[in-house]
């Protein structure tokens, strides 16, 4: 197997800003230990092959730079869970000990 | 003619009888939003293929484009059609949810390319579809608000992650519908449906404001009852747009002008291969048949079909089930709580990292938290090289199987899928299982050429819709509908089944 722990599992949830449940962490561990077990597969690909990372044959799209509309304020804020005063309202971004 | 007559007509019929004014827009869309009322709901037992149903503004639509037919100017050739839009589409006068609680009731402030062109062209938006949350998903049972239910079979998936365009198509609630293949998520559902799926080459048609899933995967095309509808379809939404990088400047293939020529049921000429990976151990025996008869009919057309191994399509499935999570815990990082969406425990004490994470865990499902986790393994340190890494290499050797096969081939065909529409709930607790309905599909994502799926008759097994599928290289999407044109004419002399699904006990039982 892949040896994806449960702990393996409570950091990654960390990393991606998930906090999942004691519950979800059971659930979790086992099933994603068996699909990175499957996908592991490619393992067997031999290094010397080159990587595809986009299948379009482009490079360097540009366009002239001009001024086109934006949204406006309201509209932009219209979905925002919190909004004051024109902008964004957000929770602090430091934690307390700073 | 009636409302039950208007809903089991093509597109291109119905276009052709509103354009000479035998029927109006305005009847054509009220006739189907009559279906979707007596059909879809309850959302426990009935199609559920619809998030949100706009009847006041699908009308508005119908009459202006009757309006603009009586003035001699219709828009497009499909003006007036109503049509079923994927719920990760945006939409400025319909909410977006990609089946999501974390966009539970979101106003996106501005349309996709694809939307913005169909109101050009004057078809008639009836409503957002189902879909897996985020289109991660196979089924549908992975939306956030209840599984859409196959038209042929209420007790079974209409596939996914598109299940609601594909069942919306196939019960008559709509005679077209968008969708967004990533993995497959346009032709499985349309193969478990008895519809038309079409997933055009990566890059010909705009991924603005399509809510991103997997950026170097994801890719929007036309589900329809028929090839040539959809082709018509493609050609509205295809082309070139700023707004997308990925977008490329070739001219879209003459999509409409190949399924016309496809339909006179000629493919003398027409090497055909069969890919000889996608059959054997796990495919569902009446699929296999109905494949084989497929191979008999396509002979029969004049084609001359023969075998190809592509042997490194056995990267495909792991390929994607690492690449595809690694773009999506990079495109899902957006939903943090902060400009549109849920946030939850802001209570003034916590800081914005763990609103977020508290944000993120009550608004993903459990297959949307297994795919970033997963994508954020293979992206880490450790992990990168012998992963996501891995999987960029077998990208190539998949493209050089698709360039080597395609050398002596016109088209390459399969199975869409390896089964027919499984029971709701059978595979929710195996992953893996789930993963295995794209079998055929992954390929063509990850080499992004063009691939459809056509109705390939019946299951002789359980009688349920069977699809062949149909890949053709880059750009040359024409030759796949091509193909598809002409089996489908060759199937329909043969087929007995209903075009659309009595769905009876439904109808009376409301």
């Amino acid at each position: 197997m892949s040896d994806i722990t449960r702990d393996d599992v409570a950091h990654l949830a960390r990393l991606a800003r998930l906090a999942v449940s004691d519950a979800e962490l059971d659930l979790f561990s086992g099933q994603i230990d068996a699909i990175v077990d499957t996908v592991s597969k490619v393992g067997e690909i031999p290094d010397d092959v080159p990587p595809t990372a986009q299948v379009v044959p482009q490079t360097n799209v540009l366009r002239p730079d001009e001024t086109e509309p934006s949204l406006p304020r309201d509209v932009a804020l219209a979905g925002a869970p919190a909004a004051e005063e024109g902008r964004f309202r957000v929770p602090r971004i430091l934690g307390e000990e700073l | 003619m009636t409302g039950s007559e208007l809903i089991s007509l093509d597109a291109a019929e119905l276009a052709r009888r509103i354009h000479a004014r035998e029927v109006s827009s305005v009847e054509v869309t009220r006739a189907h939003l009559e279906r979707i009322e007596a059909v879809d709901g309850p959302a426990e037992s009935g199609v559920h293929a619809f998030l949100h149903i706009d009847a006041d503004g699908a009308l508005a639509a119908a009459e202006a484009a009757d309006r603009a037919i009586a003035e001699g100017t219709p828009a497009s050739p499909l003006a007036g059609v109503p049509i079923a839009l994927k719920d990760n589409l945006t939409t400025t006068d319909m909410p977006t949810t990609c089946a999501s609680r974390i966009l539970e009731g979101w106003r996106p402030p501005y349309d996709a390319t694809v939307v913005a062109r169909l109101r050009a062209a004057g078809l008639v938006p009836l409503g957002k579809t189902n879909l897996d949350e985020f289109a991660m998903g196979s089924s549908t049972e992975n939306s956030a608000f209840g599984p859409s239910r196959n038209p042929w079979d209420l007790t079974r998936i209409p596939g996914g992650s598109g299940g609601g365009s594909s069942s919306a198509v196939a019960a008559g609630e709509a005679p077209l519908a968008l969708g967004s293949d990533t993995g497959g998520s346009i032709r499985q559902p349309g193969a478990v449906t008895g519809t038309v799926g079409v997933k055009p080459t990566y890059g010909t048609v705009s991924r603005y404001g399509l809510v991103a899933f997997s950026s170097s995967l994801d890719q929007i095309g036309p589900c329809a009852r028929s090839v040539l509808d959809a082709a018509l379809l493609h050609e509205v939404i295809g082309g070139q747009d700023k707004n997308d990088q990925t977008s490329v400047g070739a001219p879209l293939p003459p999509v409409v002008e190949a399924a016309e020529a496809g339909a006179r049921g000629d493919l003398a000429g027409v090497r055909i291969g069969v890919v000889t990976q996608f059959s054997g151990e796990g495919y569902q025996p009446g699929v296999l048949a109905a494949f084989t008869d497929a191979v008999r009919l396509l002979g029969e057309l004049g084609a001359e079909v023969v075998e190809v191994s592509c042997p490194s399509f056995a990267y495909a499935l792991p390929a994607y089930y690492l690449i595809a999570p690694s773009e999506a815990s990079s495109n899902l990082a957006r939903f943090d709580a902060m400009r549109y969406g849920l946030r939850v425990g802001d209570d003034g004490e916590r800081a914005s990292d763990e609103v977020m994470s508290l944000t993120r865990e009550a608004g993903f499902g459990a297959e949307v938290k297994r795919r970033i986790m997963i994508g954020t393994h293979a992206l880490s340190a450790g992990s990168y090289d012998a992963l996501y890494g891995k999987a960029q290499k077998a990208r190539t050797l998949i493209v050089r199987d698709f360039t080597a096969a395609f050398e002596t081939c016109d088209v390459l065909i399969s199975p869409t899928t390896p089964t027919t529409a499984f029971a709701i709930g059978e595979r929710v607790d195996d992953p893996l299982a789930m993963y295995l309905a794209d079998l055929c599909t992954i390929p063509s994502n990850l080499a992004g050429n063009a691939a459809l799926s056509v109705p390939c008759g019946r299951s002789a097994d359980d009688g349920l819709p069977v699809g062949l599928q149909v890949m053709a290289p880059a750009l040359a999407d024409d030759r796949a509908y091509r193909v598809a044109a002409a089996y489908e004419v060759a199937r329909a002399s043969v087929d007995t089944a209903p075009r659309i699904p009595e769905l009876r006990a439904l109808e009376t039982s409301r």
